[in-house]
């Protein structure tokens, strides 16, 4: 028995030093920037570290970056008060339910001058969906919601949400597991809009989604771009920004806007209502506004920049000029952005979507 | 011939057991960023690895916490097992059910109950939060694993050390305790594996800025984790495994008959 | 002695009591008030709609078949373990503990390499001109993961268990002339119930609310309960039907508390 003591004592004692050897060395310094701090609340990998390093450097303004995963996750830590974030950077329909309950803090353009001149008017106009007199948020990151193909594994191009209930691509298929964007294809499909409460519309959708339903292999949100590089599924619902990545792993894939139009998402910054360091929240969000450090995001991330003067410094043509990550969002005239139902509407989206998975 | 279907039998829950392990492994040497194609050999992601300290403090944070909480969870849990069974019996079953609520209770919930309750009670978010939620979810682990062995426990040998004059501490510590010893130190070692994984209740419970391996890997979702993850998991898993390996292989002379 | 050991449970009735009753408390305020705040039981009722009971009975059948798999194999693994020399028992036990200490995600995640259509499994299957492994996204996918996921939760009490039976009183059984099959049944399985109780609670329970498992080994096509009580708390931030619902399954750790009274009689007389 002393032998399991010594090897039970030996273990926790490798353990103990381990994890202490490991604090020391890696335990950095926390002090707060000489002229204060900022505390941002972004998506995992939503930022090139570079860019806050040197906002720091250039400021002297220390910067406390924590991630969230989904919009649903970081909004009850923001509501809840459990810690006081300075920033965030939800999207559009969560932006919306912030607005409406009060949390957030009114921009003041003229404090940020590069927000104001850098980003592109037709992106402020798209952030009217959500935020109608452009009073809170400032575009970051957009892009749309389409269809990757995989042209080896279909006999003909993809160019409509229709063809997602085309037989023939039975379990070829990959929906987004998310009540709104699965809702958003059967609805944009009937030509109805994305936001509709109306109860018929949301039926028919309902009844559209459970047809489609033995036709689908798996219902994924991250894993389609995977599966689709690795060949899983012929065709995939995936979002605008993933394109450009997937296809340089595999070029086999093709990403189209389907014609029945779509949902064009946003990302945008936000100051809190109780934000305790507004004026570094101001300068913190201007600083990422910047032609130069955009572009720097814009790399590190590969989603579309709504950064007119950083879109401007890209060098590589094929890429500024490019029609998955740069559309001409004036070609369309079906495009819509998300908007916050409201806890009913909500709530209905949610029933009749667990109607769909249930069934 | 049955020592042989034994071996094979253990080797394939082995092998059950570590196939994904191994395929992170390979995973961790693939120079393409997706898992869903092998772009060549490359140990890119270790180098990567070591230069980013995000991740490094997010390992401390990650041992930190699932080594004391599960060192106090084991504490907790362990005295609370002997306590109970001087319980009358319905009072013991009321209290193993509240044991297995947190058990239960989807981690969301949890996640989101705790939350509020320290918000209600004013206690700032940081490391302290977390290691609260956490002793609070590996408690049941141990219990129910030290509870096994309890139950099995002679209780003549208690009372003989006591009859021969031992004080109750001494008498837990020389006769209980060793015996105990397995369920305690396999509590620990759920406990340890539980705060290791956890992340909804720590996404929930943490401070600002204060990430562990789990909350950083879930939040790299969006994005596509990155392969860093597989190549730290595998160190861990190696370094780890030596060490185990080493300490078997290294018996103490003086007990070898 | 009993008097002794009254304080001795002091810390965690008031751990459990602040951590857990306490907590629980906020879960039964939303489980029965509405958005308004008015009294409801409406949430509780609505596991009886006909998607969150098909959810129910899904999950149950789910995690009761994983509980079984997991069950039959552990019980022999922990026997067979249990024979070994004592000197390497705590080697054995992180053995088997081991692979759970990389993330979750990831394992899971590494079982879709090896299960997906263009996988691993199917590589080494068609080089072998085997007929391809059809398995992922389907329910036997969702059971694949919850038995890799808690079967050391199962090993590890069982073999606890087993390994404190004392080798005598099965030598002595033989020598009085029982057979194995008998030894088996009148002696070694009696004897490790409370080891296969808390196997049994340690892997039945937690199943019941997983749920991303089977998004991501189910391909999502099956509603499991978790995956309800995850979509009303993240989704459509509808904490008190997610409370409601949350308590409903609570009914199964008092089944569970029930059963494990009514099978651990015996355990109860030779207690310290």
């Amino acid at each position: 028995m002393r032998k399991n003591n010594r090897f039970c004592f030996n273990s926790i004692a490798i353990l103990l030093s381990l994890s202490v050897s490991a604090f020391l060395t890696g335990c950095a310094s926390s002090d707060k920037g000489v002229n204060g701090q900022v505390i941002v609340y972004n998506w995992g990998e939503y930022i090139d570290p570079e860019t806050i390093r040197m906002f720091e450097e250039e400021t002297g303004i220390k910067v406390i970056y924590d991630e969230f995963e989904t919009n649903e996750s970081m909004y009850p830590k923001v509501e809840s008060g459990a810690v006081a974030y300075d920033i965030a950077c939800p999207s559009d329909y969560m932006i919306s339910r912030m607005i409406d309950n009060g949390m957030l803090s009114e921009i003041n353009y003229d404090n940020m001058p590069n927000a104001k001149n850098n980003i592109g008017a037709q992106y402020y106009e798209q952030s009217r969906g959500f935020d109608p007199e452009n009073k809170y948020a400032i575009p970051y990151c957009w892009g749309t919601v389409g269809i990757l193909y995989n042209k080896t594994l279909v006999d003909e191009p993809i160019t409509r949400w229709a063809q997602l209930w085309d037989e023939k691509y039975a379990d070829d298929i990959l929906m987004q597991d998310s009540v709104r964007d699965a809702f958003m294809v059967a609805e944009k499909l009937n030509g109805d809009s994305m936001n509709t409460l109306d109860l018929t519309e949301l039926t028919a959708a309902k009844d559209l989604l459970i047809k489609q339903k033995p036709l689908v292999q798996a219902y994924v949100v991250d894993q389609v771009r995977d599966k689709m590089i690795g060949g899983e599924a012929a065709i995939g619902v995936i979002y605008s920004g993933e394109a450009i990545y997937t296809q340089k792993e595999n070029p086999d894939l093709v990403y189209v806007i389907p014609e029945e139009g779509t949902n064009v998402w946003i990302d945008s910054w936000v100051i809190l209502k109780n934000a305790p360091n507004k004026e570094n929240a101001e300068k913190f969000i201007d600083f990422m506004c910047r032609a130069d450090i955009a572009l720097m995001n814009f790399d590190y991330i590969t989603y579309s920049t709504p950064n007119v003067a950083a879109r401007e410094l890209i060098e590589d043509e094929s890429i500024k000029y490019s029609e998955i990550a740069f559309p001409d969002l004036s070609q369309y005239d079906n495009l819509e952005t998300y908007v916050y139902l409201g806890e009913d509407g909500d709530s209905l989206y949610n029933e009749l979507w667990k109607e769909v998975k249930a069934h | 011939m049955k020592n042989a279907a034994k071996k094979i039998y253990i080797g394939l829950i082995i092998l059950f057991l570590y196939a994904p392990i191994g395929t992170l492994m390979v995973l961790s040497l693939n120079a393409s960023k997706t898992r869903a194609k092998w772009g060549g050999f490359s140990i890119k992601w270790y180098i990567a690895l070591f230069q980013n300290e995000e991740i490094l403090r997010a390992l401390v944070n990650t041992l930190l916490i699932a080594l004391l909480s599960s060192l106090v969870a084991t504490m907790i849990g362990t005295i609370a097992c002997i306590a109970m069974t001087g319980m009358k019996r319905q009072a013991k079953s009321i209290l193993m059910g509240i044991t297995n609520i947190p058990m239960l209770n989807a981690d969301i919930v949890t996640g989101v109950s705790l939350m509020l309750l320290y918000i209600s009670l004013g206690i700032r978010f940081g490391m302290g939060t977390i290691l609260l939620s956490h002793i609070t979810f590996n408690i049941p682990y141990v219990i129910l694993s030290v509870m096994p062995r309890m139950k099995q426990l002679n209780p003549s040998t208690f009372e003989a050390a006591l009859d021969l004059g031992s004080s109750h501490i001494n008498a837990f510590f020389k006769v209980v305790f060793p015996d105990l010893l397995p369920g305690i130190l396999s509590g620990f070692l759920m406990a340890f594996t539980m705060s290791l994984d956890d992340f909804i209740i720590t996404h929930f419970t943490k401070g600002v800025g204060v990430d562990t391996l789990s909350t950083k890997i879930y939040t790299e979702i969006k994005k596509g984790i990155k392969p860093e993850m597989y190549a730290l998991s595998s160190l861990i898993f190696v370094t780890v495994l030596t060490l185990l390996i080493l300490i078997n292989l290294s018996p103490d002379k003086k007990e070898k008959k | 002695m009993t008097s002794k050991k009254k304080w001795l449970s002091v810390p965690y009735l008031f751990w459990s009591g602040l951590f857990i009753i306490v907590p629980l408390g906020m879960i039964l305020y939303y489980g029965l008030t509405d958005r308004t705040g008015a009294f409801t039981l409406e949430n509780i009722t609505a596991i009886a709609s006909a998607g969150h009971a098909k959810a129910l009975r899904l999950s149950l059948l789910l995690s009761l078949i994983s509980t079984i798999i997991c069950f039959l194999l552990a019980y022999p693994l922990a026997m067979i373990l249990s024979q070994i020399q004592v000197k390497r028992h705590n080697f054995i036990i992180l053995i088997f503990i081991l692979p759970m200490w990389m993330n979750f995600l990831l394992r899971t995640l590494a079982w879709q390499t090896l299960l997906e259509k263009n996988g691993v499994i199917n590589h080494v299957l068609t080089f072998l001109h085997l007929p391809a492994l059809k398995i992922i996204n389907t329910p036997a996918a969702i059971i694949l993961g919850m038995v890799y996921n808690f079967l050391p939760f199962m090993i590890l009490p069982l073999y606890n268990a087993l390994s404190k039976i004392d080798i005598n009183v099965i030598n002595a059984a033989h020598d009085l002339g029982a057979d194995h099959i008998y030894t088996f049944f009148r002696i070694i399985l009696p004897l490790s119930i409370p080891g296969i109780i808390s196997g049994i609670t340690m892997v039945f329970i937690p199943a019941l609310t997983t749920f991303v498992i089977s998004s991501l080994l189910g391909g999502g096509k099956l509603l499991l309960i978790g995956d309800v009580i995850d979509l009303e708390f993240t989704k459509t931030s509808n904490w008190h039907l997610g409370s409601g619902l949350s308590m409903v399954l609570m009914i199964f750790i008092l089944i569970n508390m029930v059963l494990s009274a009514i099978f651990d009689k015996d355990g109860e007389g030779s207690m310290l």
